[in-house]
């Protein structure tokens, strides 16, 4: 069972609810990545999403496009992100890791090559924004080779025949995207995401996360209430952007924002 | 060149899921799958439907004003001293570039799908009128998405589509110019899938971009191969084209890719020269990768960041290129060389003052090959270049880097 299965099986059977927040791994600085990681653990996440920078996030909007050019300012390589995760593996054998970014980057370095550079360094899951199934023939069998999860996107635009084909792909998750936009915006519809979450929910025994537009404790209980998880990102990223200049205050602020959400999530379960 | 493609061979590219061998593809996210493969479904129904390429074919003739001339340079040709130069006279057009073709196809499969909201992202800006156009005639909303840096070189055109009632968004991420205006039109869309048409500009992008714009496109071609009998006898010799995403240039090359006897050149755009990095020439000095929903020939540092381009015209200025470009570089049957901002500017100088025709700066690429090529060539063959787009807009630059204020 890997890493990410273990824990969605735990959170189930204790009807408790994954809190899942992303970074851009190397935001503000490649050097407070690992303690931020440990400081979102800290704050009660269950799975991290690291995400890799890249120079042109087309499905991002631009809170999560500034972390990206803030990351590459300093020069933040791919490598270098799975060294970060080797780095937090020395004090987290636990809390999954899912490397969240674009496809080119894992293009130049070589799949094969990235994939045993993953594993080795306790990553557990790998999620490609710009890489439907279709196009995942030769990479996702490196994947699962090496027991490293592939996770794929759903959208509101997906239909029924691709939600169950592309579960058949995945393991470890589903991310429901809740709405048709970029990372950021604001337009979520907690009844459209529960009516569409419970139609995956008929289609694949997989754990369904659901992302974009949860940006505090009342939105990631409403979404948290319906899914099986909920993944927090821009409203982090913020918060890094905010509080660049000084870490210690940054991790306050990033604890004082995440554990909010853990609470809701876990009131549910009473 | 010794590379035979066969009718059977071309016509079963691209595959169904849009590849060139091991160019294209869909790399885009979840969101936009089903409208692509909407999109792909609703155009191979149209491409075989009389009506619509009727339809098509009306629009060309009475609002293009196609054929556009295949020319007889004759003293371009005295003076280089080697094969006859010929130009293809897609300046011509109405609105001046190539990229109107594309346009009217495109704009024809919106009103077909329903789509009342139009898209684009625009590098030169000769896209962006071209969609701007379409888009007033058909009474369609469009908005255009253009870099920074691009609006302020090509202060002209932006004042064109706004006058055709399009609203320009100047986007300010990243580098500033058509990558970053394409990623921009791909956030648009997303969010506004349901009732938006997106109208790429070129031959790249997710399928069935590519292929759509290319067929498009080849109105070019087709029509080159019946003027050249016709007023030759025979085919050309050589076709020469720029490539910036590749538009123009697929347009020309496609119906001729059976025509092993043809050959076949793109030219890139060298910038301040390959050695220097400072040029946007993917297919001269990249190396595949993914990008804006395809995989192809890109510039990008050891990383997968996809670096900086340089070229003085805004038109060319893009990291990657049109993957079918990619795949007719790798099997060796069009051959990709580049040209830098000097040569090209005199390239433009040359056509304007030798046959008072003045190309866009992206054209001036071309010209500035063709010439060199037809020096090498005999008397008696025949070199077609293609004059994709006309000079204009590049009025203010070329005064700039004379020196001089208009």
């Amino acid at each position: 069972m890997s890493r990410i299965e273990g824990v969605m099986k735990a959170l189930k059977e204790q009807n408790r609810k994954a809190l899942i927040p992303y970074i851009t791994a190397g935001d503000p600085h490649p050097d407070v990545t690992v303690d931020l990681m440990h400081t979102l653990v800290r704050a009660g996440a269950d799975i991290i999403e690291l995400g890799v920078p890249f120079s042109d996030p087309m499905a991002d909007g631009p809170v999560i496009q500034l972390a990206c050019e803030r990351s590459l300012k300093h020069g933040t390589s791919l490598r270098q992100v799975i060294g970060m995760v080797k780095e937090f593996r020395k004090q987290d054998d636990q809390t999954p890791v899912v490397l969240m970014g674009y496809l080119n980057p894992m293009e130049a370095m070589g799949y094969e090559v990235f994939a045993e550079a993953a594993a080795d360094a306790g990553v557990d899951g790998v999620l490609t924004v710009d890489l439907p199934p279709e196009e995942a023939d030769d990479v996702a069998p490196l994947f699962t080779k090496r027991n490293l999860d592939a996770i794929f996107l759903l959208a509101p635009t997906t239909i029924d025949e691709r939600v169950r084909a592309i579960a058949e792909h995945s393991s470890g998750y589903v991310y429901y995207v809740s709405f048709k936009g970029v990372t950021g915006a604001a337009k979520i519809n907690v009844d459209e995401v529960a009516e569409k979450v419970a139609h995956i929910h008929e289609m694949t025994a997989l754990p369904v996360g659901v992302g974009f537009g949860i940006r505090d404790a009342e939105t990631a209980a409403a979404v948290g209430r319906v899914s099986d998880g909920v993944i927090v990102g821009s409203v982090l990223v913020d918060t890094i952007a905010r509080n660049q200049a000084d870490t210690e205050e940054l991790k306050r602020a990033l604890t004082d924002l995440l554990h909010p959400m853990r609470e809701a999530l876990d009131s549910l379960a009473s | 060149m010794s590379v035979k493609l066969t009718e059977e061979m071309l016509s079963a590219l691209p595959d169904a899921r849009g590849h060139f061998g091991a160019y294209g593809g869909r790399f885009v996210s979840e969101t936009l799958m089903d409208s692509l493969m909407t999109l792909e479904k609703e155009y191979l129904q149209m491409k075989n439907d009389p009506e619509f390429q009727a339809k098509f074919d009306k629009d060309l003739a009475d609002y293009v004003g196609r054929p556009s001339p295949l020319y007889f340079a004759e003293r371009l040709t005295r003076e280089t001293g080697g094969a006859q130069i010929w130009l293809k006279r897609e300046d011509l057009n109405h609105t001046g570039a190539h990229k109107v073709n594309n346009t009217i196809g495109q704009a024809l499969l919106a009103s077909f799908l329903g789509k009342k909201r139009i898209i684009a992202e625009t590098g030169a800006g000769q896209h962006g009128v071209a969609t701007a156009t379409v888009c007033a005639r058909l009474g369609l909303e469009c908005h255009v998405f253009m870099g920074a840096e691009d609006v302020q070189r090509q202060s002209l055109n932006v004042y064109r589509m706004k006058l055709l009632g399009a609203q320009v968004h100047a986007v300010e991420s990243g580098t500033r110019t058509l990558k970053d205006a394409m990623n921009d039109a791909m956030r648009d869309w997303v969010s506004h899938v349901d009732d938006t048409f997106y109208i790429i500009g070129t031959v790249a992008g997710p399928h069935p971009y590519p292929l759509l714009v290319r067929d498009f496109q080849s109105v070019i071609g087709r029509e080159i191969r019946r003027q050249a009998m016709e007023k030759a006898g025979k085919l050309p010799d050589a076709l020469v084209a720029c490539v910036g995403g590749g538009s123009n240039a697929i347009g020309m090359f496609y119906p001729f890719l059976g025509d092993e006897n043809v050959e076949l050149y793109g030219v890139e755009a060298g910038g301040l020269g390959i050695e220097t990095g400072q040029h946007a020439a993917p297919l001269c000095a990249g190396r595949p990768g993914v990008l804006h929903g395809n995989r192809t020939y890109l510039m990008e540092d050891e990383n997968g960041q996809i670096a900086g381009t340089h070229s003085v015209s805004a038109g060319l200025d893009y990291p990657g290129v049109g993957p079918e470009h990619a795949w007719l570089k790798d099997i060796g049957r069009a051959h990709y060389v580049s040209v830098t901002d000097n040569e090209a500017l005199d390239g433009f100088r040359m056509l304007t003052r030798v046959e008072g025709i003045m190309p866009a700066l992206e054209t001036a690429h071309a010209v500035a090959y063709g010439v060199k090529k037809a020096a090498e060539m005999d008397k008696d063959q025949m070199l077609v270049i293609n004059i994709s787009g006309r000079g204009d807009k590049d009025i203010h630059t070329i005064a700039q880097l004379d020196g001089i204020e208009i």
